[in-house]
Order: C-alpha cells, then structure tokens, then sequence
C-alpha cells in the first residue's frame, strides 16, 4: 500500500500541512454534517416539542394555540397518574430483576470466561439477533392460555383452570426483564472485566477471603457498571409500550401507550407532548445525575 | 496470624469449586432463558398449521417445509422486508460517513482549536440516552408541522438521527488507540491529506467503521418504536408485524425471524473469527 504513495510523490515537495485555514476550519468541516443532522432532527424537534407543550389545543378542531403556560402540564400528569405509577413499578421492577439475574453471569464471564469469552458474549446478545417485536410476539405465544407455560402448570395441577399470565402485570415485566436483559449485562460484563486483577491479587494476600475480596473489591469497583445498566435498561423500559400491548393486553396501560396514542389515534399533540416532556425529564435528570458523578463519557464505555 | 499454606490451598479450591460449578450451571440456565423463546421461534417455523386461519398455533401437527417454501406469500409482509432492508443499507450509508467524520473530529481536536466539543459530546450522550418514544413523538411533531408527507425520507431521516451518535461513539473507541505518527510518515513521505487518508487513516480505522456500520445496520432493521411514528403507509418490517399480528401470527413472520437471526448469527461469528486472526 506504501508503495503507490512514494511513486505519485517522487520529489517529496509538495506542502507538509493543509493550510492553515483549512486546518483551523478542519474539527468544524468534519462535524459539520453530522452536528446539522442532530441539531435539525434531534435537538430542534424536542424544543418544539417542549414549545407544543405549551399549547392548548382543541380536542375538536384539533387547532392549537399558543398560550405560554404549563397550565396544561399538572392537568395532564394528574390525568395519567396511574398510568407514570405502572410504567414506574414495571420498569423499576423488570430492571432490579436483570440486575440481580445478570450480576452472577457477567461476574462469570468476566473472570472465569478464559477463551471462551467472545462466545458467552454472543449468547448474551443473542435476543438482539431477532426482531423487537417478533421476539415478544414469541413469549405472547409462549404465555398464551392454551400455550405450553399454562399448559403445563395447569396439567401439573399447580394453578386453577382460569389461571391468566397473558394480559396481566407479570407477563409485561417479564417481557421487559426478557427484552432489556443484555442493556443491563454487558455494562456489568464491562465494569468487571476492566477490574485490574493485581487489585484483587491485592486483596488475598492481605489476607481477605472470598467473601469479603468480592463484597470490598469487586462490589464497589463495578458500582459505576451497575449505574450504567440501571439506566441504560431503566429508561428504555419506562418509556416501553410494546411489551405493554403485546403482553399486558388492554390492562395495565402504560405512559408509553398513552403518548403513542395521544400522538397517532387522537392526534392530542398538546397532550401526548407534555407527557412526552415529562417522561424526557424523569430521563434526563438520570442520565445527568449520572453524568455529573461519574463524567459523560463514562456511559459511552459501557455501550 | 497467618493462614497455612494448606488452608490457603484449600480456599482457593473452594473459590474453584464455585468458579467451575455453582457460576456456570446458573450462567448457562441464563443463556438457556435467553436462547428459548428462539428455539420456540425456529420449530414453530416448521410447524404444519391446520386448515382455517393460518396462523401460527401451539399444538403440533407435525414438521413441514411449507412456511419456508411460501415464505414470501403475503405481499405485504415480504414488501415490508424488502423495504426495511433498503432503509437499514441507505441509513447505514450516512449514518456511518456522518458518524465517522465526527468521530475524527472528536478525537483529533480539543477546545481551542474546536469550540463547542462539550455541546456536541452532550447532544450525543443525551441521543443515546433518551427514550426512543420521545425522539420519534418530536420528529412526528416536526413532521406534521412542516407537511412533510411521511414515508422513506422521513424514515431515512429518522434512522441516520438515531444511529449515527452510535457509530460516532463506537468508531471513537477505535480511534484511541490511533498512531497518528503513521500519518506523519505518509505526510513525510509527500502523501496529500487525500491520499493519507485513503491510504494510510482509512485502513487503520477501517474495523471500527465496520463495527459502527453492524451497529447502525443492527438498529435500522429492527427499530420499531421511531418508526411507527415517521412511517407512512409503506411500513418497515417491525411495524407491519407488529399492525398485522393482533389477531394472530402468520407461519411466515417466523420464518423472516429465523432468516434473520440465521444471518445476523452467522455474521457474528464470521466477525469473530476475522477479528481472531489480527
């Protein structure tokens, strides 16, 4: 490859350095069409949204006009109280379920993995090989009532003949723990495996057992790993309506399937972009908590 | 006091005991957990369905090819498909150039030379970070406001927007570790920034971009939430199913299933091993 460089350039004089306008323009070029793409599709949308928030609208007419209040915001938050509670306790719950099944694993992997580690790593990935959606229509068919998981329990005579799970609160957190499970495993995998191992070479010839090596060691280095999971895997979850639909049946409805019915059945863009506000504000203060403890960039090593 | 060396050997036999059989007996149930509901996915593939609807259901009539053989049956859903590919391959394009030439950007330049760095690695982490539904509310917002008819554009829109802070983030880890005295050398030698970097920065940063590219291709294909709120009437896979399966799943929505996950499987570990041998 070296070659055809030396060959177009035989006399080498040709200048050393771009000039010095082009090398001053040069970090802004380069960001230039990516920054435009965010700015005019990511952070512009959500300041208009937070404009639309502001609005009235007319259920009727579906005219909005503006009138620079949040009047709206405490009404519609009231309004779908039980529906920020049930996406709160869903996705909290589905969260601490993954943390607590994906520790042991992402522990395991991360010390004990040798060659093998790749391969774990795959199969920890292996639901994102199928589609979001064809994954949970799958456990729908998996929980349904004449499907296997029923089936079984009710032949074994360990749950009445009108036993339900689909339709209710527990087949949603299970698709949310199925669906967010490698969000919370692989920050875990990553927070254990960067853990330098002299550290804990450290820790036994001090004389620390097993115990208090994993509890006083390991525990506190992956504590910014844990963080990283719960949010990576809280927030999408909160804002989830998929699980909710496919899963949870006409019960148990959650803000995300407010805000998508607000937006696309009854066109309440006032309405479904205050939730939205909210819910991007439950995120943010979060993501920026997060931020301010550990650095922004923090997060992005997890990915 | 001082552990003997016995009891310290005999520590580190239990720390083996639980390291060897407690850890990875639970790790594989949670790898079997995960794997099921796929294997449920693949042999209901090969299900026979009975006359009536054809849908998928849970008693077994027996193996059969049919599903695999009528696999493009319903227009529809094979016209989704097509379309999602279509999307995923243009969105990945841009995404991926965009996404790269912010990434040298970040890494090259600091503050003085380049102001607003901090903004820009905010408005990225705050993309990756924010739930999807409110990124795809907003664009709808926008959408409706500006009469932008909905369709391919605003889903090629949608999916560069949501795509291209992760291959930025994903081509950066790359580019930490970048010798940039190769560039020197190629400078020296009377290479013009052009041909450096085709020749020299492109090569070396060339498993990162493709890293940044899988990823982008990855969440163009199955992003489900963005798109149901910027398609038109031409939906993506993941919309189209999830619209057309209230009353039912099609035998053939399995089988795009285990054709997909075949693929994306079969390129995970082709990567693997091409990574093995650098």
């Amino acid at each position: 490859m070296e070659q055809p460089v030396l060959a177009d350039h035989p006399g080498g004089l040709t200048p050393r350095r771009r000039s010095s306008w082009g090398k001053r323009l040069a970090p802004y070029l380069l960001s230039l069409p990516a920054g435009l793409w965010l700015l005019l599709l990511f952070v512009i949308p959500l300041f208009m949204m937070l404009s639309m928030s502001l609005k009235t609208c007319s259920p009727a007419s579906g005219a909005c006009t503006m009138t620079w209040s949040w009047g709206e915001l405490p009404h519609v938050v009231n309004q779908y109280r039980a529906q920020f509670v049930t996406s709160l306790e869903f996705a909290a719950v589905a969260t601490l379920i993954d943390l607590v099944i994906s520790y042991p694993i992402a522990y395991w992997i991360a010390f004990y993995g040798g060659r093998k580690k790749n391969f774990f790593l795959i199969m920890l990935l292996v639901p994102f090989f199928v589609s979001f959606v064809i994954r949970t229509l799958v456990w729908q068919f998996i929980l349904s009532d004449n499907g296997f998981f029923i089936g079984f329990l009710q032949n074994h005579h360990l749950v009445s003949q009108n036993f339900h799970v689909l339709g209710t609160g527990f087949a949603v957190i299970a698709g949310l723990a199925y669906n967010y499970l490698p969000f919370t495993a692989l920050p875990l995998y990553v927070a254990l495996e960067r853990i330098d191992r002299r550290v804990l070479d450290a820790a036994y010839d001090l004389y620390a057992n097993r115990r208090n090596a994993f509890l006083r060691v390991i525990v506190p280095l992956s504590i910014p790993g844990v963080f990283a999971a719960f949010l990576l895997t809280f927030i999408p979850a909160f804002g989830d309506y998929v699980n909710q639909e496919i899963l949870g049946g006409t019960a148990n409805t959650m803000i995300g399937t407010v805000i998508q019915d607000l937006f696309l059945a009854t066109s309440d863009y006032a309405g479904g972009a205050s939730l939205s506000i909210v819910l991007l504000l439950i995120s943010l203060v979060g993501i920026w908590f997060y931020a301010r403890v550990l650095g922004s960039r923090s997060i992005e090593e997890y990915l | 006091m001082s552990l003997s060396a016995s009891e310290i050997a005999a520590k580190r036999m239990k720390k083996r005991h639980f390291g060897r059989m407690v850890l990875p007996t639970y790790s594989w149930l949670v790898i079997a957990y995960l794997v099921f509901p796929i294997a449920v996915m693949i042999v209901y593939s090969f299900n026979k369905v009975h006359a009536g609807l054809q849908m998928v259901s849970f008693a077994w009539n027996g193996a059969t090819l049919q599903w695999y053989h009528q696999w493009s049956n319903l227009p529809g859903l094979t016209a989704s498909f097509w379309l999602s590919i279509k999307l995923g391959i243009v969105s990945t394009l841009i995404a991926t150039v965009l996404g790269t030439l912010l990434a040298i950007a970040l890494v090259r330049y600091r503050p003085p030379q380049f102001r607003g760095k901090t903004i820009v690695e905010q408005v990225l982490f705050t993309n990756i970070a924010a739930p999807e539904i409110v990124m795809g509310a907003s664009l709808l917002g926008v959408f409706v406001t500006y009469n932008i008819a909905r369709g391919f554009l605003t889903l090629v829109l949608a999916h560069v927007m949501f795509s291209v802070a992760y291959v930025t983030v994903t081509v950066r880890a790359r580019l930490a570790g970048f010798d940039r005295a190769l560039e020197e050398a190629a400078y020296d030698l009377g290479a013009k920034p052009m041909s450096t970097f085709r020749l020299v920065t492109l090569p070396l940063i060339m498993p990162g971009v493709l890293a940044g590219a899988l990823m982008a291709f990855a969440l163009s294909i199955d992003d489900f939430v963005t798109s149901n709120f910027v398609s038109g009437t031409n939906a993506p896979f993941p919309v189209y199913i999830y619209g057309a399966t209230r009353v039912g799943t099609p035998p053939q929505v399995f089988v795009f299933g285990t054709a997909i996950f075949v693929v994306g499987i079969g390129l995970a570990i082709a990567s693997l091993f091409l990574t093995k041998k650098d």
